[in-house]
C-alpha cells in the first residue's frame, strides 16, 4: 500500500482516478492548482486505487495524503 | 624487523604500507562493493599517484600503515590535483595524530600550488586513543576545517564520500564545493544510530538517519548520488574539467560542439499556455553543447535545475526553473540550492545563465514558518554579488520576486533577454484581476462575471506585453526561441573581458 502525497500546498483542481482504477507508475492521479500553476501529481507505483482521500476544491498542505494505491 | 638488513627492512616497510590494513578488512570492503584506497587513486588519476608524502607515518607501530590516510598529488586530464584519501582498512579510516597532520599538509600544499584538492572520505571519525594529539590543538582536526574555509573559493574542493563521514569528520563534505555520495555505503551524521538511541532515545537505522539517498534528496548535504565508486570517480574527473585550477585563472575552453539534434524545435516544446507544465531539461539540451550537462543537486529541490554545461566549448553555470516540478515555484530549499551554485560559479569565473519560468516564491503559512524570505534572500544576495557574465533569459514568465531571484533587470545582468511570448509582471493575469477587482466581481450578477474577468485579463495581458517592456528598455532583447542558442553564443563571446570592481568594504553580511 502506498499513499500518494502532495508535494506542495494548494487546491485540488482535478482528481483523475476513481476507486478501483488500475494505474501505472508515473501516471498522474491528481492535478493541484497552486500559485496559478497546474501541478500534476503522479503515482510512483502501479496498482489499484484503493481510496481517493481528497475531493476537488479541497485546500491541502504540502505532504497531505491524496490517494491510496494498493 | 630489527634483525633485518637495512635494505630488507625498507622493503618490508614499503610492502606493509602499500598493503594497508588486515586482510579481513579488505575482504569486508570487497563485500560492501568498496575499492581499496590505492585502487581508488589508480582510477582517479591519469597515471596513478605521482607523489606521496608521509607514507611512513606511524610505520614503527606496525598496525597503522600510512596512519590510515594516503596524501599526495596526481594528474587529472593532465592537470595537477592534490588528494587525501582515507584507508578504511586501517582502524576504519579513523583519524589519529599523524592522519590529521597529513591532511593539513596536503591542504597547505594545494594552496601553495594553486590546484584543486579532492577529499576521498571513508572514515569512522576521531581515534579516541589519540585525542589529545589530534583533536583540540592548533594543528588538530579543527585545522582541517579552518583550512577548508580558507581555501573555499581559492581552489576547487571536491568530496567523494565512499563510506561514513562521522561526527566532526562530517564537516569535510560540508565545506567542499560539491559532495558525491555512493548509495548504500556513504553516510554523514553527527551521532551514530547507537549514540542517538543512548542519548536521545531515538531508534533509527543509518540509511534513514544519514544515508546517501537521504542527504541527496532531503537534507541537501549531498550533491550527487551514484551507484558505484567508479561512477563517483568518473563524475569527479568530469566535474573538474569545467573549473580552472584556482580563482586567478579562467576555465579551459574545450572543443566546441553543436547541441544534440531533436525532432521538435525549442519553439515547439514551450507551451503557449502559461500555466501548463513543460520539461526544462528539453530546453537546456537544445542550447548547450551536446552531452555537456553536468548536473549538481539533481535530486534535491528539483523545482530548480542547477548544472555546469558548455556553450561553444566555454564553461557556463545554468540556473533554470523547472515547471514540471512544483510548477517551477521557488521554495526555501530551491533558493538555498541556487545560492550555493551561483556562488560556486562566480568564485571560479564561470558565466551564469538564468532560464526563468517562474510563478514566484511559494506563499502560505508552511513556507513562512520555514523562513522562505530568509532563504530567498540568500539566492538574491548570491546572484547580486556575482560579477561573472550574467545572462538572464525570460523563457515564459517571471512573476514577482521570481524575476528578482532569476537575475532580473535591476540586478545588473549583462543582458535580460525575453523569448517571444514571455511575460514579466508582479503577478500573472489571473491573480492580478482577482486582486484588483475581487469586490467588484462579487457584487456583479453571476452571468456577467466570466466575460468581465476575461476582458480584464486581456487588458492586463496587453499592459504587460513583452514588446511594451522592450520599448520601455526594461528588457534588452526579444528573440524567437529557436534563436536562443545563437544569441547565447554571441553574448558569451563578447562578455569574456567583463571586469567589475569590487565594492569597497570588507564583506557583506550574508543572510544565512
Amino acid at each position: 500500500m502506498t499513499i500518494i502525497k502532495a508535494d506542495m500546498a494548494g487546491t485540488v483542481w482535478k482528481v483523475l482516478v476513481q476507486e478501483g482504477d488500475i494505474v501505472e507508475a508515473g501516471q498522474d492521479v491528481v492535478i493541484l492548482e497552486s500559485m496559478k500553476m497546474e501541478i500534476p501529481i503522479a503515482t510512483e507505483v502501479g496498482g489499484t486505487v484503493k481510496r481517493v482521500i481528497v475531493a476537488e476544491g479541497d485546500f491541502i498542505n504540502s505532504e497531505a495524503d491524496l490517494v491510496e494505491i494498493e | 624487523m630489527t634483525n633485518l638488513s637495512v635494505e630488507n627492512k625498507h622493503k618490508a616497510y614499503e610492502a606493509a604500507i602499500k598493503k594497508g590494513g588486515k586482510e579481513k578488512y579488505h575482504a569486508k570492503n570487497k563485500e560492501q562493493g568498496k575499492l581499496f584506497v590505492r585502487e581508488r587513486l589508480e582510477l582517479l588519476f591519469d597515471e596513478g599517484l605521482l607523489v606521496e608524502d608521509g607514507a611512513f607515518a606511524n610505520v614503527l607501530s606496525g598496525d597503522l600503515p600510512a596512519d590510515g590516510v594516503v596524501t599526495g598529488i596526481g594528474k587529472i586530464h593532465g592537470r595537477t590535483v592534490c588528494v587525501m584519501a582515507n584507508d578504511s582498512t586501517v582502524k576504519a579510516g579513523s583519524w589519529g595524530a599523524h592522519t590529521v597532520e597529513k591532511i593539513i599538509r596536503i591542504q597547505e600544499m594545494a594552496e601553495k600550488l594553486g590546484v584543486p584538492i579532492l577529499y576521498l572520505v571513508d572514515s569512522a571519525g576521531a581515534r579516541i586513543t589519540d585525542q589529545i594529539e589530534m583533536f583540540p590543538g592548533r594543528r588538530g582536526a579543527g585545522r582541517i576545517f579552518y583550512n577548508q574555509v580558507r581555501l573555499s573559493g581559492k581552489i576547487p574542493q571536491i568530496c567523494l564520500l565512499f563510506g561514513p563521514s562521522a561526527a566532526g569528520g562530517a564537516y569535510i563534505p560540508a565545506f567542499c564545493d560539491v559532495v558525491v555520495m555512493v548509495e548504500g555505503n556513504a553516510s554523514m551524521y553527527l551521532g551514530s544510530p547507537r549514540m542517538a538511541e543512548m542519548v536521545i532515545g531515538e531508534k533509527v537505522d543509518l540509511e534513514t538517519m544519514g544515508g546517501a539517498r537521504m542527504h541527496c534528496t532531503i537534507s541537501g548535504c549531498g550533491d550527487v548520488l551514484v551507484k558505484t565508486e567508479e561512477e563517483a570517480i568518473d563524475y569527479a574527473r568530469r566535474y573538474i574539467s569545467y573549473f580552472p585550477d584556482n580563482f586567478k585563472i579562467k576555465p579551459n575552453i574545450e572543443t566546441p560542439k553543436v547541441p544534440a539534434n531533436f525532432e521538435k524545435t525549442l519553439d515547439e516544446i514551450i507551451p503557449k499556455n502559461q500555466n501548463a507544465a513543460f520539461n526544462m531539461y528539453d530546453l537546456i539540451d537544445r542550447i548547450i553543447d551536446e552531452g555537456s550537462f553536468c548536473e549538481v543537486k539533481k535530486l534535491f529541490a528539483a523545482e530548480i535545475i542547477t548544472g555546469l554545461a558548455r556553450i561553444n566549448g566555454q564553461s557556463v553555470g545554468i540556473i533554470a526553473n523547472q515547471p514540471r516540478v512544483k510548477g517551477g515555484v521557488l521554495f526555501h530549499d530551491s533558493a538555498d540550492k541556487a545560492a550555493k551554485f551561483i556562488s560556486l560559479c562566480d568564485a571560479f569565473h564561470i558565466p551564469l545563465i538564468f532560464l526563468a519560468d517562474v510563478p514566484g516564491f511559494m506563499i502560505g503559512t508552511q513556507v513562512e514558518k520555514l523562513g522562505i524570505i530568509r532563504h530567498g534572500a540568500k539566492m538574491i544576495f548570491a546572484m547580486s554579488e556575482a560579477t561573472v557574465p550574467k545572462i538572464s533569459v525570460i523563457v515564459r514568465k517571471a512573476y514577482g520576486a521570481g524575476l528578482y531571484a532569476m537575475a532580473g533587470p535591476a540586478f545588473e545582468p549583462d543582458v535580460c533577454i525575453a523569448l517571444t511570448g514571455a511575460q514579466i509582471a508582479v503577478m500573472g493575469p489571473e491573480a492580478a484581476v482577482n486582486a484588483v477587482y475581487a469586490n467588484k466581481i462579487a457584487d456583479m450578477p453571476k452571468e456577467e462575471q466570466a466575460s468581465f474577468i476575461e476582458n480584464k485579463r486581456n487588458e492586463y495581458r496587453e499592459e504587460i506585453d513583452i514588446y511594451k517592456l522592450a520599448s520601455e528598455l526594461i528588457i534588452d532583447e526579444v528573440i524567437e526561441p529557436n534563436k536562443l542558442r545563437e544569441a547565447l553564443e554571441r553574448r558569451l563571446d563578447v562578455y569574456k573581458s567583463k571586469q567589475v570592481d569590487r565594492v569597497d568594504k570588507k564583506h557583506g553580511v550574508r543572510p544565512v
